[in-house]
């Protein structure tokens, strides 16, 4: 199978790499594995940094053509949606990561946009009390 | 933050109140997969430290829907300007534990094809994006970011359309909220 260009969204971060995309199977290269998402196939499992995740069946994540994306998120604990055939995935952010933070009282940083465009962090507020509100015209 | 498919859906809203503090656009749903929020308004107290000490609970800043909601704002902006001037009504790391919604596996799954589906609806592949969207609700069922808050981006009215009503007989979702401080148990305390 050819290889072809994937979008693959990591935790809202869309990133290009090259995978082979079988029916809804999507092969990464290893490249794309190291690279894109951080993670190496090593001995001892799949490591990023000090951490490494045991792989208990290998088969089922390294294939001939590639890194099985759909076995990758199951062994990290986190969700996979992909539309294979028009060549996107989305991996998301794992539900214990997500609880552990919230569960630590820390509020996580983000950065966004105003109608002007202009870039606001969470951060930018530290030393005053914050009031966050989410709302929506619908 | 405007949980809002675009600028300019928020836009007359943030022009009209001409707020000083900054007002963020988050089309891509962003805090909500942070906080795990899962429907607006919500509402969260940070500190100056950065730390959480309340957390989520869905109030109202002003009465235009207090018929419908039947939680007026007025308890909660007195709650607001006592913790502002006093410090007060802030809560214990054990009250906010116990008042706090974790994401759950489906949750997160949810929100990995509400971006999906976001994504291929912008690059033009509209019935891939709804199938998503679709599959979105169907696992997170009381994420109203995610069901009502797609309505406008797949073209159906968030506010008279068939699928709202019926969406609105399931009930709006809230979160477990403590009570605010010097309120009695009662309307808008749940």
């Amino acid at each position: 199978m050819a290889s072809r260009t994937l979008t693959l969204i990591d935790d809202g971060r869309p990133l290009t790499v090259e995978a082979v995309v079988q029916g809804d199977a999507i092969h990464l290269s290893p490249a794309a594995l190291e690279q894109a998402l951080g993670w190496e196939l090593k001995p001892q499992g799949l490591c990023r940094g000090e951490t490494c995740v045991p792989v208990r069946d290998r088969a089922a994540l390294v294939h001939q053509d590639g890194i099985d994306l759909g076995t990758l998120a199951r062994l990290l604990d986190r969700p996979l949606a992909a539309e294979a055939a028009e060549g996107v995935a989305v991996l998301g952010a794992a539900a214990s990561d997500r609880a552990q933070r919230l569960a630590a009282m820390d509020a996580p940083d983000f950065t966004l946009p105003d109608l002007q465009g202009r870039l606001h962090s969470l951060r930018d507020q530290r030393g005053k009390k914050t009031l966050l509100i989410a709302w929506a015209s619908w | 933050m405007a949980l809002d498919k675009s600028p300019e859906d928020a836009r007359p809203y943030i022009e009209r109140a001409a707020p000083k503090h900054p007002a963020l656009i988050d089309s891509e749903h962003v805090t909500a997969d942070l906080f795990n929020i899962i429907n607006v308004p919500t509402m969260i107290w940070i500190d100056e430290q950065g730390r959480i000490v309340r957390p989520n609970d869905v109030q109202f800043g002003t009465d235009t829907f207090v018929a419908l909601t039947g939680r007026p704002s007025e308890p909660f902006l007195a709650a607001v300007r006592a913790w502002v001037r006093e410090g007060t009504g802030g809560l214990a790391p054990d009250e906010i534990r116990a008042h706090q919604v974790l994401p759950t596996r489906e949750q997160q799954a949810a929100r990995a094809e509400f971006t999906l589906a976001w994504h291929l609806h912008r690059a033009g592949r509209r019935e891939a994006a709804e199938r998503h969207f679709r599959r979105a609700g169907e696992l997170a069922p009381r994420d109203w970011t995610i069901r009502r808050g797609s309505m406008p981006i797949r073209g159906i009215d968030p506010m008279g359309s068939e699928e709202f009503l019926a969406l609105w007989q399931e009930g709006a979702p809230r979160y477990p909220a403590a009570p605010l401080p010097g309120a009695s148990k009662g309307p808008g305390a749940g």
